[in-house]
């Protein structure tokens, strides 16, 4: 499944979002996503399927002003 | 000290997190100020996230995220969203920014966004301008805090327009302010706070200073002098010398 993950090219199997943050090592970590643009809250990352085109963005913690 | 949205905090000092030489020298620069809230991110994880949370952490004050990079009413909303998550707080300080020279608000996102935000209940601390109509219209839209800025975030200007920023006071005299970005100095801070302002957030001025433990330290001390000036009623300036020293009673010696 090709996906955009935090803005680059990724083929992943998924097939949910919880299943990609385990594939990429933060299945545990605490990270906010988003699918195409929405927020997705940690308790649907389990049913949330993604498709081919897909958006998601994982982020974290960071430096701020 | 100051309370924001119900919760008082230990020191009208609200420190940034960013551009610190070093992890160590952040957290020496907090002990030094014994800011009251610290102000945070969310940024894709590349590996740093979950330590800097740890950090964050250990502070033992209160986090106020950012939607800081924002540009529309729909990113600022969905990271406000992915931030009362990560964080576990309702706290959001709103940033639209419209021009990316000076980070000028979009004041017209940003009364949306708060509005937005404030339904859905979050504590907003919208990062705005001094104006009296756009910060009217937050405080319709749900905001209990006002953040304008003092000069563009970090230009370490300084206060450019001191009259707007005491009206504002007049205007809002219920209304906790916060005087955000622009700080360079710890005379700008204590300038803030003589205004009446309840607070100041700044991070540059002390992050990129040559000893940030140092500069942290000398905020702190100016907002507290700042602070206390104000309580103290200051006296008005005027254009002519009025002598302190008696002048009855003074000695024919000429």
């Amino acid at each position: 499944m090709k996906i955009t993950l935090n803005g680059e090219a990724r083929d992943l199997t998924g097939p949910t979002v919880q299943d990609v943050l385990a594939q990429i090592g933060l299945a545990e970590a605490r990270v906010a996503t988003a699918l195409n643009g929405d927020f997705l809250p940690a308790g649907a990352r389990s049913s949330a399927m993604l498709k081919d085109g897909d958006a998601l963005e994982v982020l974290a913690p960071m430096q701020g002003g | 000290m100051p309370a924001f949205y119900g919760t008082e905090v230990e020191s009208p000092l609200m420190l940034g997190t960013a551009l610190y030489p070093s992890p160590t020298i952040m957290a020496e620069a907090f002990r030094a100020s014994k800011a009251g809230i610290a102000t945070v991110s969310l940024r894709r994880e590349g590996g740093a996230g979950q330590d800097f949370h740890a950090l964050i952490r250990e502070l033992g004050i209160p986090v106020l995220p950012n939607t800081a990079g924002c540009h529309s009413v729909r990113e600022a909303v969905t990271t406000a969203q992915m931030a009362r998550e990560v964080f576990d707080t309702r706290w959001i300080k709103l940033e639209v920014i419209r021009d990316d020279d000076t980070l000028c608000p979009d004041v017209v996102a940003l009364v949306e966004a708060a509005k937005i935000l404030a339904d859905d209940g979050f504590q907003v601390f919208p990062y705005c301008t001094e104006d009296l109509s756009v910060c009217g219209r937050l405080l319709d839209a749900g905001c209990e805090v006002l953040m304008p800025w003092g000069a563009p975030i970090g230009s370490g200007r300084g206060l450019n327009n001191p009259y707007g920023l005491r009206s504002l006071r007049a205007h809002f005299p219920e209304t906790m302010l916060v005087v955000d970005a622009g700080i360079g100095l710890p005379s700008h801070a204590a300038q803030a706070m003589e205004l009446g302002y309840d607070a100041v957030l700044l991070n540059t001025a002390v992050a990129k200073a040559g000893d940030p433990v140092a500069m942290a330290r000398a905020m702190a001390l100016a907002i507290e002098a700042g602070q206390l000036a104000h309580g103290a009623n200051p006296i008005e300036a005027r254009d002519m010398a009025a002598p302190s020293t008696p002048v009855f009673g003074m000695g024919v010696l000429g």
